[in-house]
C-alpha cells in the first residue's frame, strides 16, 4: 500500500452553523440586507464633508474644555442631573419593592402575578426619553417630570430582577421559617428578604448609574438635568462648554461605577 | 454574636453596639441626601401644572384615540431606516469592537502597560455617552440623517460589545491555546484556531442580543435629527397630531416586542 492511498483525507475547522443550507441561506440574505440597506441609505456627502472641519473644532475644543464659562449653568445642570438620580433610584426602588413581591410566581396568587407582571411589561417596554415626553406634558417642564420618568422606568427594571430573584430562591430555607409558625410578614422579612438582599443592594447601585447616565439625556426633551445644557451648547456651537459637560458626565459615570463596584464587594 | 447584660439578663442583638450606630448613621446621612434632593426639585416645580397633571392626561387619552391608521403608510420607510441604523450600527460596533476587546484582554493584549488602559478607556468613554447624545453630537457635525444615526449606534455600542467580549476572551480555555501553539502554529494561526472558535458563540450572542438594545435605542434617535422613526414621532408631537403619535408608539412597541422575540430566538439556537 502506498502513502498516497490513505493521506487524502485533510481536517477542516468545523462551522458555526453545521447545517450547509441554512449556512449559505444566511449567508446569502446578509448579502442582499447589506445591498439593499446601504442602496438605500441616503446620505448627504456634501454636507458630511462640510462638517469635518467642525468636527475637528470640536475634538480640538477638548484641548482644553472650557469648564469656567458656563460653570454656573453647568454646575446647576449637574446638581439637578443628580438629584433626580437620587430621588428617582429611591422612589423607583420603594415602589418596585411591592410589585415585584407580586410579580414572584412562588409566594404570589396567579390574579396578582399576571396584573404585577402587565405593570412590568408595560413600563420595560417604553423608552426613557418616550416617557419623558409624555411626562413633561403632564407635569410640565423641569426636573420633576424627569424624576417621575427615571422612576417609572426604575420599577420596570428593578421589579422584574428582583421578581425573578425571589423565583430563584432556596425553598428549603422559606419553608423552615414558615415551619416555624411565622406569618407572612414575618415570613417575607426572615425567609425572602435575607436571599435576595447582597444582589439587590448591587443591583440598587448599577440602577443608580443607569439612572444617572439617563438623567443627561432626559434633558433633551425639557425634563431637567444636564441634558438641556448639553443640548443648548451644542445647539449653539459653543464646542468647548460641550466637551466639558461630556468629560464632567464621563467622569461622574466612572466614579459611580467605581464607587458601586466597591460597595457591592463590600456588602457580598 | 452580640450579647448585651440589661437587667441581669442576657438579650440578644442582632449586630454589636457600633455596627449599629454606623448603620443607623448610614440611614441618617442618605435619608437628608434623598429630602435634600426632592427640596432641590420641588423648587425647581411648578405646582399648579403637577397638580392638574389627570385633567391633562385624560385631555390627551381623549385626543390619541383613536389612532390615524391611515398615516400608517408614511411609516414604511422611517420604520426601514431605523432597523438599518441599529442593524449597521451593530455591523459597525462588532467590527471595531473585536480588535479593541483583543487589546482590553489580559491574555491577548500586546502590552499590559500601554495598550490595555487605552482599550479600557476607549470602552468606559463609548459606554457612559448615551446613544441621543452621540447622535446630538454627529448631527451638528456631519449634519442630519440615517448616517448620523448609524455612528451613534456604533460608537454606543463599541464599548457594550467590546467589554462583554473582553470578558468572554479572558475566560477562554488556556489549555487548548496552548495545545495549538504546542503544534508549532503561528500567533496568527494560534488566534484563529485557538481563541477564535472558543468565543465565536459568546460573539454570536452578544452581537444579537446588543442588536435588539439598538434596535429599541434607533426608534428615539430621530427626536435629535438623526433619522428613523423618531422624526415621524417628533414632527407629530410638535404639530400637536396626536392620533399619529399614538399610532407609530404602537408600531415602537410592536418593533421592539418583535426584535426581542427574535434576538431570543437566535441566542437560544446559539447557546
Amino acid at each position: 500500500m502506498t502513502v498516497a492511498a490513505v493521506a487524502p483525507r485533510q481536517w477542516k475547522k468545523p462551522p458555526l452553523i453545521r447545517r450547509p443550507w441554512l449556512r449559505w441561506a444566511l449567508g446569502l440574505g446578509v448579502l442582499i440586507y447589506l445591498a439593499l440597506a446601504l442602496g438605500t441609505t441616503e446620505v448627504n456627502w456634501a454636507r458630511v464633508w462640510e462638517g469635518l472641519p467642525r468636527g475637528a473644532r470640536f475634538f480640538a475644543a477638548f484641548f482644553p474644555p472650557n469648564f469656567t464659562g458656563r460653570a454656573d449653568d453647568i454646575a446647576e445642570g449637574i446638581f439637578e442631573s443628580l438629584s433626580m438620580t437620587v430621588t428617582s433610584t429611591v422612589i423607583g426602588i420603594a415602589i418596585s419593592i411591592p410589585i415585584g413581591l407580586g410579580a414572584a410566581k412562588n409566594i404570589a396568587p396567579a390574579a396578582v402575578y399576571y396584573f404585577c407582571r402587565g405593570i412590568l411589561a408595560i413600563s420595560r417596554s417604553f423608552q426613557e426619553i418616550i416617557l419623558a415626553i409624555f411626562f413633561v406634558k403632564l407635569f410640565g417642564f423641569g426636573p420633576f417630570a424627569g424624576a417621575v420618568t427615571l422612576s417609572f422606568a426604575t420599577v420596570g427594571f428593578y421589579g422584574k430582577l428582583l421578581a425573578e430573584d425571589i423565583e430563584d430562591m432556596d425553598p428549603a430555607t422559606a419553608e423552615a421559617v414558615r415551619a416555624t409558625g411565622a406569618g407572612w410578614v414575618q415570613w417575607i422579612n426572615y425567609a425572602v428578604q435575607p436571599q435576595v438582599m447582597p444582589r439587590m443592594i448591587g443591583l440598587g447601585l448599577y440602577r443608580f448609574d443607569i439612572n444617572f447616565r439617563e438623567s443627561a439625556i432626559v434633558g433633551i426633551v425639557g425634563a431637567g438635568g444636564i441634558g438641556a445644557t448639553l443640548d443648548t451648547a451644542f445647539n449653539r456651537y459653543e464646542f468647548d462648554s460641550a466637551a466639558a459637560i461630556l468629560l464632567i458626565i464621563i467622569g461622574i459615570v466612572m466614579l459611580v461605577e467605581y464607587s458601586s463596584g466597591y460597595v457591592r464587594r463590600w456588602v457580598q | 454574636m452580640a450579647v448585651e447584660l440589661r437587667h441581669g439578663t442576657r438579650v440578644w442583638h442582632r449586630r454589636e453596639r457600633g455596627a449599629e450606630l454606623a448603620i443607623w448613621a448610614i440611614w441618617l446621612a442618605g435619608t437628608a441626601m434623598f429630602v435634600y434632593c426632592c427640596q432641590l426639585i420641588s423648587d425647581k416645580t411648578i405646582w399648579p401644572f403637577v397638580a392638574d397633571a389627570t385633567a391633562q392626561a385624560a385631555d390627551l387619552a381623549v385626543r390619541m384615540l383613536p389612532p390615524d391608521w391611515g398615516f400608517i403608510g408614511a411609516l414604511g420607510r422611517p420604520l426601514w431606516d431605523t432597523l438599518n441604523m441599529a442593524t449597521l450600527g451593530t455591523a459597525l460596533a462588532v467590527t471595531l469592537a473585536t480588535p479593541v476587546a483583543y487589546c482590553a484582554a489580559r491574555n491577548t493584549t500586546p502590552s499590559v502597560a500601554l495598550v490595555r488602559p487605552i482599550a479600557l478607556f476607549i470602552i468606559v468613554s463609548s459606554r457612559s455617552i448615551n446613544a441621543l447624545i452621540w447622535a446630538l453630537m454627529l448631527v451638528t457635525i456631519i449634519g442630519p440623517g440615517v448616517l448620523a444615526g448609524i455612528l451613534a449606534i456604533g460608537l454606543r455600542s463599541i464599548g457594550f460589545c467590546a467589554k462583554l467580549l473582553y470578558e468572554a476572551i479572558e475566560e477562554i480555555d488556556e489549555r487548548q491555546v496552548e495545545a495549538v501553539r504546542a503544534t508549532g502554529a503561528t500567533g496568527a494561526q494560534v488566534t484563529t484556531y485557538g481563541i477564535i472558535p472558543q468565543i465565536l458563540p459568546a460573539f454570536a450572542g452578544i452581537s444579537v442580543f446588543r442588536w435588539d438594545i439598538n434596535i429599541r435605542e434607533s426608534t428615539v434617535l430621530g427626536l435629535v435629527g438623526a433619522g428613523g422613526i423618531g422624526l415621524p414621532l417628533n414632527a407629530s408631537i410638535t404639530t400637536l397630531s396626536w392620533t399619529r403619535v399614538s399610532l407609530i408608539l404602537l408600531i415602537i412597541i410592536a418593533t421592539v416586542i418583535l426584535s426581542e422575540w427574535v434576538s431570543a430566538k437566535v441566542r437560544h439556537a446559539i447557546i
